[in-house]
């Protein structure tokens, strides 16, 4: 059989990509550009590099991001397992509800997502009033809801890395005398281990990257990477900012490389 | 010995065992050697076929009265089991026969603890089971999939279960590296359960149940994934283990074969109900249903109407003409019944005696099988089968088609079924 690609494929193909990455890629070139206005080239330099390292709404961001980033993942991570382990173990009714409502939060627009969050922060500090107790938006309100979606891409990642296992390993394990904790731990878990990484790392990506859902919950004194870019933009694009986002690019790319070698599907058994 | 007590299948599974005996004397041997905890009764190694063994009278499994019925998304019952009523004997090799869907699985994962009866109640050794989850029941699982661990080697797989128990140590060393000797894939310990074949993952998950010794080892079809010759091997390889471990097992099964080649009893179920429990021997000589005819081996059924009854049998009236049986037990005069006859005892012969109980039929096919001739006859309209072993296979015992013969039906042969 001829399996030769036809070369208009190609080529379509080489546009497609060209069209995904030449922006990123202009990007990059720009942070690396002398000139500190506009579209001209006129020699390398890493000077805005350091230029932006020096600055202290700079690293303030930066440490604001991972704060965020590293708790939320965390628990989301924890939460997101037991889920994914609970939809491929089955065994109750609503599983098919329950997968569809994990789904929401990844196919429900942003920008929705954070109108709701900023009006569902709004209604419990209304209902906190009366017992005196109150919270400002900021690290917690933007946390929370990083949780919020984080939890339906770890269980989704952590069920289709269980899905090829059969529930009688369960069964076996119990059969030789482990109880249900002592199961999940010397049995699901070290087979879903690949798949709670991967889903943490992707859920850790997620984070660092959300804008918009960020920018509705965070107030005005709390800023991350993606929100700070945004409102230096608003005044003109600068060459520091380009490197900002080149390294806030390099970095998540590293993150889903290492999130997809880790949950790949498992090699089929025979 | 007269002709029409011979059995065919029966014989040449036996002939296998003894084939096979010669590879596995050595693997039972070494394993009473070396273990001194575990010692069955004590016997010969070789494998001896289905001697009638002593079974003790203790019951190690018994199943009271236990009902289960799954419920649709509708809320529609339909029975898996009904009213299961059996004991299983300390040390016996016990199996559950049947088709799939007769309720076999479920009975075997009831006494596991994964799944619970609706009613009725489960003992083993001794103990009530009602309310006991899984992990604290006295028995293993060979799992029809093997359900071995993907991330564990073989040497932790086997030490999974001991290690459950908080055994550690060398003592969890040895008794690891006795049961992987035992079914012989002690080079495999390092390796992954997806580095190995269908019977070495088999034998793994053999080690890794009996490691525990449990009172009761449940087996769900744990040949049915391997190929034929292997699973010959298995059987006796089974068999033999489970005579030098006295483990009490019970062998889920749709395989007639090997449930007759390795029981000492078999149950044989269908539609959730036992039909008949019994020896092989009696089982296949006595069925007591035309279910039980037909699924262990083949039979022909022959309705009929019962004339009369004396102390010596029964005279039935069919198409055919008066057949005479040796059974009268609880048989009455004018009672609608079925005969039934197995194939290979029926007697073809080309001359007409007159000693009666004889039909006339024409041979309408030959299928050869090798070991034996099944001749497909037709007699006043109805089909009849009847195999001819090899051996008289010769100058004058080989018909040919559309050839007239008289089929003799031995009385003592022919069984009356229970109707129903």
């Amino acid at each position: 059989m001829n399996r030769r690609t036809h070369p208009a494929l190609t080529v379509w193909a080489w546009l497609t990509y060209a069209f995904l990455y030449l922006p990123i890629l202009v990007l990059i070139v720009f942070s690396f550009n002398e000139s500190k206005f506009g579209a001209n080239w006129t020699g390398f330099t890493t000077h805005w590099y350091s230029v932006l390292f020096a600055r202290q709404d700079v690293r303030e961001a930066v440490s604001h991001t991972l704060e965020v980033a590293v708790l939320s993942t965390l628990v989301s991570t924890v939460l997101g397992t037991l889920v994914g382990f609970g939809l491929w173990r089955g065994g109750f009714r609503g599983r098919v509800p329950l997968t569809f409502l994990l789904v929401m939060p990844i196919v429900i627009p942003d920008v929705v997502m954070g109108v709701m969050l900023l009006m569902f922060y709004a209604i419990v500090r209304g209902l906190l009033e009366r017992t005196g107790w109150t919270f400002e938006n900021g690290f917690w309100t933007v946390m929370l809801a990083h949780v919020s979606f984080q939890i339906s891409y770890v269980a989704l990642t952590v069920r289709s890395r269980l899905a090829g296992y059969g529930r009688e390993l369960e069964e076996a394990a119990a059969d030789l005398g482990a109880t249900p904790v002592q199961s999940f731990l010397q049995v699901v878990l070290p087979l879903a281990l690949p798949g709670v990484l991967g889903g943490a790392l992707l859920a850790f990506t997620l984070s660092l990257d959300d804008f918009v859902v960020t920018y509705f919950t965070s107030g005005s004194g709390f800023r991350t990477l993606p929100v700070l870019i945004y409102t230096a933009v608003k005044k003109g694009v600068t060459p520091d900012i380009n490197a900002l986002s080149t390294l806030l690019v390099l970095f998540t790319v590293v993150m889903i490389v290492l999130a997809n070698l880790l949950s790949r599907p498992r090699k089929e058994q025979v | 010995m007269e002709r029409g007590t011979h059995r065919p299948e029966l014989t040449a599974a036996r002939h296998r065992l003894y084939y096979n005996a010669l590879h596995v004397e050595d693997f039972a041997g070494k394993f009473k050697r070396e273990d001194r905890r575990i010692t069955g009764p004590s016997h010969s190694v070789v494998f001896k076929g289905k001697r009638v063994r002593e079974l003790s009278a203790d019951a190690a499994v018994s199943v009271v009265d236990v009902f289960k019925a799954y419920r649709n998304a509708g809320g529609q019952e339909t029975p898996v089991l009904r009213d299961i009523d059996l004991d299983i004997r300390k040390g016996e090799f016990f199996s559950l026969l049947g088709p799939s869907g007769c309720g076999k699985t479920t009975l075997l994962r009831i006494l596991a603890g994964f799944e619970q009866a609706d009613s009725g109640a489960v003992v083993i050794g001794g103990r009530d089971m009602t309310g006991i989850p899984a992990h604290r029941r006295p028995v293993n699982t060979v799992f029809q999939s093997y359900a071995l661990f993907p991330h564990l080697s073989v040497a932790d797989n086997v030490a999974f279960g001991l290690k459950q128990k908080g055994i550690r140590g060398q003592d969890l060393k040895n008794r690891v590296a006795r049961a992987i000797e035992t079914v012989q894939i002690g080079d495999f310990g390092n390796r992954k359960p997806d580095q190995l074949s269908g019977g070495q993952r088999q034998r793994v998950a053999l080690a890794r149940a009996i490691v525990n010794e449990p009172e009761v080892l449940l087996l769900d079809e744990p040949l049915s994934a391997l190929d034929l010759k292997l699973r010959k091997q298995l059987q006796v390889e089974l068999a033999n283990l489970q005579e030098t471990l006295g483990i009490t097992f019970i062998f889920v099964t749709h395989d007639q074969e090997e449930a007759l080649v390795m029981s000492d009893r078999i149950a044989v179920m269908n539609r959730g109900r036992i039909e008949q429990l019994g020896r092989a021997e009696d089982l296949y000589e006595r069925p007591r249903t035309a279910f039980v005819a037909n699924f262990l081996g083949s039979s022909n059924l022959i309705p009929g109407r019962i004339r009369e009854v004396t102390p010596e049998g029964a005279l039935v009236q069919t198409d055919f003409g008066p057949l005479r049986t040796t059974q009268h037990a609880g048989l009455m005069p004018g009672q609608e019944v079925t005969l039934s006859i197995r194939p290979e005892k029926l007697r073809m012969e080309r001359d007409d005696e007159t000693e009666g109980n004889e039909v006339r039929a024409r041979v309408d096919d030959i299928v050869y099988t090798g070991a034996e001739n099944q001749y497909l006859l037709e007699a006043h309209g109805q089909r009849l089968v009847a195999f001819q072993l090899n051996a008289d296979i010769g100058a004058d015992e080989d018909f040919d088609y559309d050839e007239e013969v008289a089929l003799y039906l031995p009385p003592a042969s022919l069984v009356v079924l229970e109707e129903g």
